[in-house]
């Protein structure tokens, strides 16, 4: 059996996306920049793109950059942003400790510039509250950026009513919505969203391609230089295949946006279940307010690593936050800010779901984990002090 | 998974020794929690010679795989072989390990280390 339940890291792109992309593979080859039929074909269709995908957002065309992905329009959201400030005298940006690290490595890189940055606590829960951003807005606030959805714990962010706070103090607000999009409700108008980064192969679209949302005024400044393309916004000719079978995702996304939650919600909550039951387990994140496909799980006495190659060899594709996974020596920055020791964020194990996934599936998964759990803390000389009453349990 | 190579990935599957030793004349602890990686080392030694060894790890796959190659290497040897085995012994039996795991074979050295030293204390 092969299971796949890594779709937080990227998801298999759907038949429909993949048909999309193949006649601007083969016949519609030409340039959109190209003044000849065969270039204005593809613009033609790229222009037809911007418009699915502004719609399904609440934007205008005009207000959609397609970029190479999620990071790249999480740079480009932020120094857009810090560079407005600059000019108005303004350097203190807002967000949390456990966004992506396409935003934190890119608020490193400004506090270097002299800009000061506030990361909000994200509580047990990993939910931050709107009162949180309003008490810390100053006057030289230029930014808030927080992410929708968190990519590891899933849990979901008021991003309606924090964007109504910065509307309200003239503060531009930026959301990562890479987990969200194609999976929750987005509307940028609705809810106060200035700037918005999302990536296609979260929702079953194809790799290298994303979009940055930037309401129409706001100066973007160019991460890219080079040619005109994106209005100026962002050089390089378009990668139209990859566009089109973008906006055939979204489209594809939204339309069954609310039959796959409640398919997708009832595996989820059955998986939660099932490894609740393991003894010295934790749930990672709040049990509601979470993505409909996110499992993330602690387990005392265990390091995540050799839990995901037992799983492996298992057929399961999973995902840990521990050190070892993610080449240092520290484990996942998530965990650590919703407060969990640096011992029990090594064992963790995240498992994200798509509507392809199946019951029988979740019980083999339940019971597969079970097994393996059990076997590494019968090798684990942290277990046997646990058990014998030499360290006490952190997860009661 | 192409991370490791077959030699790991046969040790991680199916360590060898891996367990306690009951009243060891030798015990060796190294590592902590915190960064996600403990070996613990148990020895039975008689004349001078490793009679058997086992070990519990909290660690990742070449972790253990590095307990497992490390207990086996020095099994049945003399104390002063089994005091002489470097990491780099423990990684060439293993047909290598990737850069950032390297460490994994320094706390499988250590841990024999410090079991023998342990029986050293002991005895004297």
């Amino acid at each position: 059996m092969k299971i796949y339940l890594d779709n937080a890291a990227t998801t298999k792109m759907s038949k429909t996306a993949i048909d999309a992309m193949l006649p601007y593979l083969d016949t519609v080859y030409g340039n959109p920049s190209s003044l000849h039929s065969a270039g204005q074909g593809a613009a033609e269709a790229l222009w037809q793109a911007r418009q699915r995908i502004a719609d399904r957002i609440g934007a205008l065309p005009e207000e959609i950059i397609f970029t190479s992905g999620g990071s790249e329009a999480d740079n480009q959201a932020l120094l857009s942003a810090a560079r407005i400030g600059q000019k108005q005298g303004k350097r203190h940006i807002i967000s949390t400790a456990f966004e992506h690290h396409a935003v934190l490595h890119t608020l490193k890189k400004l506090e270097k510039e002299g800009f000061e940055v506030t990361l909000l606590d994200v509580h047990e829960n990993g939910i931050i509250l709107p009162e949180q951003v309003e008490k810390t807005i100053r006057e030289d606030t230029c930014l808030v950026t927080v992410m929708y959805a968190n990519n590891e714990i899933g849990t979901i962010q008021p991003i309606k009513e924090i964007g109504a706070i910065c509307r309200t103090k003239g503060v531009l607000f930026h959301t990562d919505a890479v987990q969200a999009a194609g999976h929750l409700y987005i509307d940028v108008k609705e809810q106060n969203i200035d700037l918005l980064s999302l990536s296609a192969h979260k929702f079953h679209g194809p790799k290298g391609i994303g979009v940055l949302y930037a309401r129409k005024g706001i100066k973007i400044t160019t991460v890219i230089e080079g040619g005109a393309q994106e209005s100026g916004r962002r050089a390089g000719t378009e990668n139209i295949p990859a566009i089109m079978g973008m906006a055939a995702a979204l489209d594809e996304a939204c339309t069954h946006m609310e039959t796959c939650a409640r398919r997708v919600r009832i595996l989820r909550d059955k998986l939660i279940a099932g490894l609740s039951q393991i003894p010295h387990a934790v749930l990672n994140g709040d049990a509601e307010k979470r993505l409909f496909g996110n499992v993330n799980f602690c387990f005392e006495g265990i390091e995540g690593e050799s839990l995901l190659l037992l799983l492996d060899d298992k057929g399961i594709c999973a995902s840990s936050g521990s050190a070892c996974t993610s080449g240092s020596l520290d484990p996942s920055h998530v965990l650590l800010a919703i407060g969990r020791a640096h011992d029990i964020a090594h064992g963790s194990l995240r498992l994200t779901l798509s509507e392809e996934n199946t019951e029988e599936q979740i019980d083999y998964t339940i019971q597969a984990v079970n097994e393996v759990v059990t076997y590494l803390r019968s090798i684990s000389p942290i277990w046997r002090d646990l058990v014998n009453g030499k360290k006490e349990f952190m997860i009661t | 998974m192409a991370l490791y190579s077959e030699k790991v990935m046969d040790h991680f599957r199916n360590p060898r020794n891996t367990g306690v030793i009951e009243n060891a004349d030798g015990i060796g602890e190294v590592g902590n929690a915190k960064c996600g990686d403990i070996m613990k080392i148990y020895l039975k030694i008689e004349d001078d010679i490793i009679q058997d060894a086992k070990f519990e790890t909290f660690g990742c796959g070449s972790a253990i795989a590095s307990s497992s190659m490390a207990t086996e290497l020095i099994k049945g040897k003399p104390v002063s072989e089994a005091l002489a085995l470097t990491n780099q012994a423990v990684v060439e039996a293993l047909d290598g390990l990737p850069t950032h795991k390297v460490h994994c074979s320094v706390l499988a050295e250590e841990a024999i280390k410090k079991a023998l030293q342990d029986y050293e204390e002991k005895k004297a």
